[in-house]
């Protein structure tokens, strides 16, 4: 098998479809001065970039699919599959049941027959290709490269982010065609004289910035060690500043944008203290090693150091201390003192809680949450791309991604922090009215969902969530965007109402995806939208984890429920938006459904919205995922303190989980049409037996006044001391010492003025006088200069005579 | 009664005085030139008395010529300039050549 060739060959394509954005924003950003406002080129450029990326990473899908013989898909039962697949690739041979001893040995068939055909000798298909692209440089013991790491977990990343990201550019083809124009007026933006702000159209920009957001992102994705991960996630980081800050003369607009920077700021504190912690014990970035191609032992990568080959953590006695392991599983020495190479235990807890951390902040987690809402103020593409492909999504990609340095302490901390930012943002997406601002408590809700499925060892459940949640939220976002523009930039549901008559393919795309995340299905038929399987993988792990660890039920029952909310407030966004009777009629009358620029990514979107996940665990979706799980999660783990779930457990309740899922569901679903679409019960009554709950909902449980109270005022408390210190203190010394150097200056003149200018100019007052009386010599006169000379002569012959001796 | 240094010294004084006092009464340039003239011939005379009666010897024959010559070079020069002097005023009075005063 000529893997290193299919390696290369993946890592050019993915490359290209990486770098063809960046290409696309030079271009853009620099074009920009040349081509008229009205221009559309930018817009089209930057399509055809990510549309091209989107053909390579598909065309990349392809072929590591058929490099790997698509092995991924073999076999009834896939986890298992993979679980034998990943073991293989390090020699080792992990016990997980009967059942998965016989999926190992038909595996084992399966590989030999590879190796007859191909005489190169692999325990298995290698399905995970690293490499390095380029060596930024050594700085002692630190190496920078751009390395680069592909799985099925990249590839489908590759894949979903450019997908979403095409259709979220030609959506914005059309949403943002009101900037092209050389005075576009901010409607939003008052002026001194009561006029609105007029500035000239930013279409090029805009585009440039969302082809540097793609770019960020797809390189985020196929980093190969973590500080890559780091920079791109940076990256990302000013690219969501930018985009949310689009309209920056509006003070809401620039105030998000500085909100979500410092609050993600906050969490990539974190972030590098964990990086700091891996690099003094570890030495290296690199997720896995470096291929031994030449015999020499290759360098082993962070997760084989941590979780050697079989997936365990590789503890002493006391249970203070981690073994650092190489690829085979071997303990590491130092090579001088052959002392083996360790870890505190703290500290690895530590440097997980920190990339946690990092997580934290951009997926907008609890308690970081709060950035999310407020960037609704960017356009809405931009609300679709970061809430979907790209900047959120890339917490849980990392979390996802470095699983196997979470210590099962970090795990727990993981799920608890999912546990209660679901069920938060659910609770204040409840009474959000603003259609934007739904959306976007309903993301950080089911970010939570993903982060809680990572955290209980449903590795593949919560990156499944990810995936099918990235498609159908970008696909409510971009609906909402085409209803907003159709309202003429209402935002408010209250105001809306019956749209449905008048914008049919957003309305019912929105549908699509709203029963997409509300996880409705018809039990028993294959009939069911992506949020069904993914949501419902979720609670299975969730239910399996509490019949194991009875005492962490809450992690269990609080998805379970919030999955009931969600189904209730998305059916409520739905109802209120499009069903029923137009609440205001003016604006009703000006609505109309948006061109087909707009409305053809919903249709594409709402097709995978809807059969993304189709087949379930046993689907193409779910395969793929679990196969880059890494080791040791699909055996579960068994410990005193917290033990995770394996597959075979998860899989004995799924069925359960799945009813009690979509029960939930269904109850919210039913519970919003009686009070918002058939009107059994006024929405407002309830609201006044709640008057105190509604409102703290409505206040977003207090987030921002805690935070105002904790970080805020108290920092601008420190900040005015600080400002005093600098009045009275340091202004004071500096004007000191300027008053003192202003009299020590007036002496200097005085100095100056009396005595240096005093002697320079007696000096030459001195020789005018002279000149002056010495003039009245000068006659002109010949013969009276003949009589001077001859007087003198004749006198310097007498003085010489007179006083000088003679000889 | 031999004739002496002395005696050509004093006829050199003569001539010398006779020269500045020329030079100092005559407000015709041409007789100003005169005088220069009769200053350095008495000058002349005074070194070839020294050059006959001391040990200057033969320098004070060379410097002798070397004053004819000059003064030859200084007439020519300051008949040149009396020609310029009369364009311009139309006289040869030094009086009123008097531009320069201070």
């Amino acid at each position: 098998m000529p893997t290193e060739s299919i390696g290369n060959e993946l890592a050019l394509l993915l490359g290209i479809a990486w770098l063809l954005p960046l290409a696309g924003f030079a271009v853009e950003i620099f074009g920009g001065f040349l081509w008229p406002r009205v221009s559309r080129t930018a817009a089209y450029i930057a399509v055809a970039c990510i549309g091209i990326g989107f053909l390579c990473s598909f065309t990349a899908l392809m072929k590591w699919g058929n490099a790997t013989d698509w092995v991924v898909l073999k076999g009834t039962d896939s986890h298992h599959a993979s679980a034998g697949e990943h073991g293989g690739e390090g020699h080792g041979d992990e016990g997980h049941g009967d059942e998965g001893h016989a999926e190992e040995a038909a595996h084992a068939e399966h590989a030999e027959g590879e190796e007859s055909e191909s005489g190169v000798h692999h325990d298995a298909v290698a399905t995970t290709f690293s490499g390095t692209m380029y060596s930024l440089g050594t700085f002692g013991g630190l190496e920078v490269t751009l390395d680069w790491y592909i799985d099925s977990l990249t590839l489908l990343m590759f894949t979903m982010v450019t997908l979403i990201a095409t259709c979220i550019h030609v959506f914005a083809i059309g949403y943002m065609s009101d900037e092209l124009t050389e005075d576009h007026v901010d409607h939003e933006v008052h002026t001194a004289d009561g006029g609105h702000f007029h500035r000239p159209g930013r279409f090029y920009k805009f585009f440039s910035y969302m082809s540097l957001f793609c770019f960020s992102m797809l390189g985020l994705v196929l980093a190969g060690n973590i500080f890559q991960v780091f920079v791109f996630w940076e990256l990302v980081g000013i690219c969501s500043y930018l985009l949310i800050g689009f309209y920056v003369e509006r003070k809401s607009a620039s105030t998000a944008a500085n909100k979500a920077f410092i609050v993600n700021r906050v969490g990539d504190w974190g972030f590098i203290i964990g990086l700091m912690i891996l690099w003094t014990y570890c030495g290296t970035f690199r997720f896995v090693g470096e291929e031994s191609t030449d015999g020499h032992a290759a360098k082993p990568g962070l997760f084989e150091m941590v979780r050697g080959n079989d997936g365990q953590i590789d503890v002493n006695e006391e249970e203070d201390v981690v073994y650092l392991r190489d690829a085979h599983g071997h303990r590491l020495e130092d090579p001088e003192t052959h002392e083996p190479k360790t870890i505190p235990y703290a500290l690895l807890i530590v440097a997980g809680l920190g990339v946690f951390g990092g997580c934290i902040g951009k997926s907008a987690q609890f308690p970081l949450q709060t950035w999310l809402p407020d960037a609704m103020e960017g356009p809405t593409p931009v609300s679709a791309l970061v809430h979907s492909a790209t900047m959120v999504a890339a917490g849980v990609y990392l979390a996802g991604r470095f699983y196997p340095v979470f210590t099962p302490e970090v795990l727990l901390t993981i799920a608890y922090i999912g546990c209660i930012t679901l069920f938060l943002a659910a609770t204040i997406a409840v009474v959000a009215t603003d259609i934007k601002r739904v959306l976007a408590y309903s993301t950080i809700s089911q970010l939570g969902y993903m982060m809680l499925g990572i955290g209980l060892g449903g590795w593949a459940a919560g990156l499944f969530h990810l995936v099918t949640h990235a498609f159908f939220k970008s696909l409510m976002f971009l609906a909402s965007g085409s209803v907003i523009v159709g309202c003429h930039h209402e935002q408010e549901m209250p105001r809306m109402g019956g749209l449905r008559r008048k914008m049919p393919i957003t309305a019912y795309t929105m549908l699509i995806g709203v029963i997409a995340i509300a996880g409705l299905a018809i039990p028993g038929t294959v009939i069911a939208f992506s949020g069904y399987h993914s949501k419902d993988a979720i609670v299975a792990t969730a239910l399996a984890h509490t019949n194991l660890n009875p005492g962490h039920f809450l992690l269990f029952i609080v998805p379970l429920v919030t999955a009931g909310i969600t189904a209730f407030y998305m059916f409520r966004l739905w109802f209120y938006t499009f069903a029923g009777e137009p609440r205001d009629q003016e604006l009703y009358d000006h609505v109309h459904e948006s061109p087909w620029v707009m409305t053809g990514p919903l249709l594409v979107l709402s097709v995978f919205a809807a059969g993304c996940a189709i087949g379930g665990e046993q689907g193409f979706l779910y395969s793929m995922l679990s196969h880059s799980e890494p080791a040791g999660v699909a055996t579960g783990v068994e410990a005193a303190a917290v033990s995770l779930p394996g597959h075979d457990l998860i899989h004995d309740v799924h069925h359960e989980a799945g009813v009690m899922a979509l029960f939930a569901a269904v109850s919210g679903a039913i519970i919003a049409y009686l009070l918002y679409g058939a009107h059994v019960l006024n929405p407002a009554d309830i609201q006044r037996h709640f008057t105190g709950l509604y409102t703290f909902l409505v206040e977003k449980w207090r987030f921002d006044d805690l935070y105002d109270a904790m970080f805020v005022r108290p920092s601008r408390v420190v900040a005015g001391w600080c400002a005093a210190t600098d009045r009275v203190v340091f202004d004071g010394i500096l004007h000191g010492a300027c008053r003192a150097a202003i009299n020590i200056s007036k002496w200097d003149r005085l100095f100056d003025e009396g005595i240096v200018d005093g002697l320079v100019n007696l000096v030459g007052n001195v020789v005018f006088g002279i000149g002056r009386s010495l003039r009245v010599v000068q006659t002109g006169r010949l013969r009276q200069y003949i009589m001077f000379i001859a007087v003198g002569v004749l006198t310097l012959f007498v003085l010489l005579f007179a006083f000088f001796p003679k000889y | 009664m031999e004739v002496g240094l002395n005696h050509y010294l004093f006829v050199g004084a003569v001539m010398f005085v006779t020269g500045v006092i020329c030079m100092a009464s005559k407000r015709n340039g041409i007789g100003v030139l005169m005088g220069v003239e009769l200053v350095l011939n008495g000058a002349n005379v005074n070194f070839v008395a020294f050059a006959r009666y001391t040990a200057l010897g033969l320098d004070g024959h060379v410097i002798a010529m070397f004053v004819i010559v000059l003064a030859a070079a200084e007439a020519a020069v300051a008949l040149a300039i009396a020609l310029n002097f009369y364009n311009n005023h139309l006289t040869i009075d030094v009086d009123r050549g008097d531009e320069l005063r201070g």
